[in-house]
């Protein structure tokens, strides 16, 4: 295997991969490689093919395929940008060195200066959530669903059920419907939904499909296919309420239990990872603990939207880029603070802020709340109403961080205290 | 008064919107285009449809839109049309492939390039 010299190995050609390698390539990095498992550039946006991409980074409302085709028509202005597709990175070291396999080039060798993780996320399996019951056919998690339905022509049944308030479980819920199959149900276990407030009136409010907050799956029946699921509220705890479960018939359930960052190739280089998203340990730049390896979009914390992903991408890549040309020294010396979640939040992305570079906070909240102050060192803001459905994205200014502290409190406080 | 979620942007401003004497008032949107997307939900909700069809000769799936958001209750009607639909290769994104789905005067167009 004879080794490749490369500047920037972009793993993932989805949104997170595209936009990071244009920054880059913009910014005068000279070979650049993005690796993609599948046969065509844009990742996850293929099979998105409702409306309601770009509207903050094009100022345009645009389907999930015409999104991606706005970033690879680009490609062609940067002829330093390689893609190989059909390509699987299978090992990643601390060094940057990176092994490929692929049916047509078989294995290669690369040793790349820096290395941008876009990998993006996977969906939480049926297994991590336990449903007793029987095994049958025609349970599916919703990306799998809308990956049969949209891009293979699949007709899943007649009738479904969808466990879980996710954004993809909304979207498919919609998508459902309009292919003529009834959803008889959304159960959410939480208290209040997880998916975008726009995406619940969207897909279900316009539909009169129920929505069963606090509610979960505790059977599921049939043998060979579904025949129903057998559902029950929950209490407080989160445990269901055996005596008041309730068959609802169905031939479908569709699981959008959540997403999780996949971060196989990160673990393996060494990158350290943060518990509360699930990615690696990120600050302003996308940098990662392993100088030279960046990570971005839904591989570092899973976004709502993504024109975020977009925007913290093309940083990602302009920070790559400055690596590798040697400008680096420019963020070594600056002063940096540490993220310090306080009360109301689940996470906070990235979790370190490099001074002099721009300060956009990703906040994710642990429980809904009205009328809050979201407060980061002595950055202010008024919010109606914070969902764990809902990053808070906040822009901070210079001003508002001390850098001498090392430490950044980021809280979110009770309306009435704050009024 | 009826609260709406406007879906106009991902901001998802909750919005209040007041029926008198056949007058329409709008309070709390963010922007211009929630007060407009308020009015609309009122006297006339519209929604944009997307789905796929099939392309003649070619197993890909070819995603598509109506090119303006269609009244809501014509949805079901633009579906039936939109299952009938069999695209021509090659396809470019923007390309119309019905002029006035189901007589909503609104066209149905071609989302992705399929050669
Ligand atoms: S009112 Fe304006 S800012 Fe608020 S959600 Fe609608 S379009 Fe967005």
């Amino acid at each position: 295997m004879k080794e490749q010299a490369i500047d920037i190995a972009v793993i993932g050609g989805g949104p997170a991969g595209l936009a990071a390698a244009i920054a880059a390539a913009k910014a005068g990095v000279e070979r650049i490689v993005i690796f993609d498992r599948q046969a065509e550039l844009g990742g996850i946006l293929n099979q998105c093919i409702h409306n309601g991409f770009g509207l903050r980074y094009f100022k345009e409302e645009l389907t999930g395929p015409e999104y991606a085709a706005r970033f690879i028509a680009q490609l062609a202005e940067y002829p330093q940008i390689e893609v190989k597709l059909e390509t699987m990175v299978v090992e990643l070291t601390a060094d940057k060195q990176l092994i490929t396999t692929s049916r047509r080039d078989g294995w290669n060798l690369y040793q790349a200066k820096a290395v941008i993780l876009a990998m993006g996320c996977r969906e939480r399996p049926r297994g991590a959530i336990n449903i007793p019951g029987t095994r049958p056919a025609g349970v599916y998690t919703a990306g799998t669903m809308q990956r049969l339905m949209n891009i293979e022509g699949f007709r899943p049944g007649n009738r479904a059920v969808i466990l879980g308030s996710g954004d993809i479980g909304l979207i498919m819920a919609r998508r459902l419907t309009l292919e003529g199959i009834q959803v008889a149900a959304v159960l959410e276990l939480l208290p209040y939904s997880c998916g975008l407030n726009r995406n619940v009136v969207q897909c279900l409010e316009d539909f009169d499909i129920p929505l069963y907050l606090s509610h979960t799956v505790v059977e599921i029946c049939g043998e060979g296919r579904v025949t129903g699921v057998k559902a029950a509220p929950v209490g407080s705890d989160r445990r269901p309420i055996l005596e008041r479960s309730f068959m609802i018939d169905c031939d479908t359930l569709v699981l959008s239990v959540g997403l999780i960052p996949e971060n196989e190739l990160s673990r393996e280089a060494g990158v350290q990872m943060e518990p509360s998203t699930g990615g690696p340990r990120i600050d302003t730049g996308c940098r990662t603990s392993v100088p030279g390896i960046f990570a971005c979009g839904n591989v570092a914390h899973v976004h709502d939207l993504v024109d975020d992903v977009s925007e913290e991408s093309r940083i990602a890549g302009i920070a790559a880029a400055a690596y590798v040309l040697g400008e680096e020294s420019i963020a070594n010396g600056q002063k940096r603070v540490k993220v310090v979640p306080g009360r109301n939040i689940r996470s906070v992305t990235p979790q370190e802020i490099v001074a002099g570079e721009p300060s956009a906070l990703y906040i994710r909240v642990a429980f809904p709340e009205r009328d809050v102050v979201v407060t980061a060192g002595s950055h202010r803001s008024k919010h109606r109403i914070v969902t764990p459905g809902e990053t808070v994205r906040i822009v901070l200014r210079p001003e508002d961080i001390d850098f001498n502290a090392g430490v950044l409190p980021v809280a979110v406080e009770g309306g009435e205290v704050n009024a | 008064m009826r609260e709406l979620t406007c879906i106009v942007c991902p901001m998802g401003c909750r919005i209040k919107a007041y029926e008198e004497k056949g007058q329409i008032r709008v309070e709390d949107h963010g922007c211009r285009r929630g007060e407009l997307y308020a009015r609309d939900e009122l006297t006339a909700p519209k929604r944009v449809v997307t789905s796929v069809v099939t392309v003649q000769g070619c197993s890909e799936l070819l995603p598509v839109k109506t090119a303006a958001p269609v009244p809501k209750e014509a949805i079901f009607r633009v579906m039936e049309e939109v299952r009938r639909v069999v695209a021509k290769k090659p396809v470019r994104a923007g390309d119309v492939l019905v002029e006035n789905i189901a007589g909503t005067g609104v066209a149905l167009i071609a989302t992705k390039h399929i050669q």
